[in-house]
């Protein structure tokens, strides 16, 4: 009995957790923006406007759910749903705590990967079904950018998996009780949390959407339930972003003191805040720019820390 | 790449500044005395100062202000309705400057937010105020040369007696 009472306590809890966040990262990216903008930000509905997030959703779900005649229905009413469900799934494999997690895979990392690749397919569905030039031009970017960034996003990671010899998120936490990774593998923070920004789509390389020349990219055409989806799936990309951070080389929920959860949750706080910051500092750069940055910059340095760290790793044996 | 984590440091050193948001409600921001706001027509002694001259209707760009003219036993015009639709005024305050006798004046007040687009139509008892507001000592009766109630022609301020055209004296 405790064989499914267990997991499925886990499964609802780290969903309920992980949507709240979702929500609450609405609110608090607001604030965060006004922060860094001498302003206030929400502050009315609630106390510090904590209940604005409600309010936002209330309104998104009055909001008219239009699917547009031109549009390729059953794509378009799906694209969401395969953005919304590949960020979800990829916290399955990730450890909050030594003993809270959804699923224990010993190659929890490559599931990650494989997650966030398919995670492209919602970008780029629902540019294609959209059916609106932008839309599909919003879709294009989307594909190139994620997938040239998908490259040394795993490149950039095996520099940890070398360190830890092991592809298992829960090994690899335990195997920076020394020390976290963030120290040897800075080349390599660096470059995934480039790479994480292109794969959420945030600020400072969100192309695909890029509201000042494509409208809103590749959810042009969508409103109301489906265009939160979208928005959710990009807060919890986000989220999922820290959240890798966070456990590859911030050494997860290790910490003294504080409970395990605890720790894990103030480390994602800090990286999400620092995405808002990112988002609140930097321009866009263009197109052709992200490409040639990522091909010939991004890339040679991962394959450079690759290189590097599994020559130390064989000469220290 | 260095100006990159130069602006991400200057942006979150922000954080640590003066917000510039009035908080309005609960903060009201500084409203000059010659603020144009909230259109009023004042009083002097009790009195409506309006004499329904129409100059205010006439300057009026949006066409905002109308009313009727009337006069009392005595021969004092005063406006028999006088209507402004704020839904419609701009706030340019041609009609204060048109206003000969400043009855028609505008007030440092914004707050006029209404449910009902019909409300935002005041009539002469919504724009009457009690005082002189901000002429309190212009009478336009005591310097004109006009004859009405309890004054006659030559009765106002600096002015002369009427000269008897019929009289051989300077």
């Amino acid at each position: 009995m405790n064989d499914i009472i267990r997991p499925l306590v886990t499964v609802g809890g780290v969903l309920a957790v992980l949507l709240s966040i979702a929500v609450s990262l609405i609110w608090l990216e607001r604030r965060l923006l006004a922060l860094w903008q001498d302003r206030y930000g929400p502050n009315r509905v609630g106390p510090f406007g904590l209940l604005q997030a409600f309010a936002d959703i209330i309104k998104l779900f009055m909001k008219e759910d239009w699917t547009p005649p031109f549009a390729d229905r059953a794509v378009f009413i799906l694209a969401p749903a395969i953005m919304f469900v590949t960020v979800l799934m990829s916290f399955v494999v990730v450890p909050f705590a030594p003993d809270i997690g959804v699923i224990n895979l010993n190659v929890g990392l490559l599931f990650f990967f494989g997650m966030s690749s398919l995670g492209v397919y919602g970008v780029v569905l629902a540019g294609w079904a959209s059916n609106s030039k932008y839309s599909l031009l919003g879709g294009l970017r989307a594909s190139a950018q994620m997938l040239s960034y998908e490259v040394f996003m795993g490149l950039s990671l095996m520099g940890v998996v070398i360190l830890a010899r092991s592809f298992d998120l829960r090994v690899i936490v335990e195997a920076q009780k020394s020390v976290w990774y963030c120290i040897p593998q800075v080349l390599g923070l660096g470059v995934f949390l480039v790479a994480g920004i292109a794969e959420t789509r945030r600020l400072p390389l969100d192309l695909p959407e890029a509201e000042a020349e494509l409208v809103a990219g590749f959810h042009s055409e969508y409103s109301s339930m489906k265009f939160a989806l979208f928005f959710a799936g990009e807060y919890l990309g986000i989220t999922l972003i820290s959240v890798m951070i966070a456990t590859l080389f911030l050494g997860g929920w290790l910490g003294p003191v504080l409970p395990p959860p605890l720790w894990l949750l103030i480390k994602v706080f800090i990286c999400i805040s620092f995405f808002i910051l990112l988002r609140g500092a930097l321009p866009r750069p263009r197109y052709d720019q992200v490409m040639s940055f990522g091909w010939k910059v991004m890339l040679p340095l991962a394959l450079l820390n690759l290189l590097v760290t599994g020559a130390v790793r064989l000469a220290m044996g | 790449m260095f100006s990159l984590v130069r602006a991400l440091w200057d942006v979150f050193l922000h954080a640590f500044r003066r917000r510039v948001t009035v908080q309005y409600p609960e903060q009201k921001p500084y409203l000059p005395p010659r603020w144009r706001g909230r259109i009023i027509l004042s009083r002097l002694d009790g009195e409506e100062r309006c004499v329904a001259c129409y100059l205010c209707a006439a300057v009026c760009p949006v066409a905002c202000i109308s009313l009727q003219a009337t006069e009392d036993e005595t021969g004092r015009r005063y406006p028999l309705f006088f209507r402004i639709n704020f839904s419609r005024c701009i706030f340019c305050g041609f009609c204060e400057e048109a206003c000969p006798t400043y009855a028609i004046q505008l007030t440092p007040d914004f707050e006029m937010g209404e449910y009902d687009r019909q409300n935002m139509v005041y009539e002469k008892s919504d724009l009457l105020i009690a005082g002189p507001g901000k002429y309190p000592d212009y009478n336009f009766y005591r310097v004109a040369g006009l004859a009405i109630g309890g004054k006659e022609k030559g009765g106002a301020e600096n002015e002369e007696p009427p000269v008897d055209l019929r009289g051989l004296l300077p």
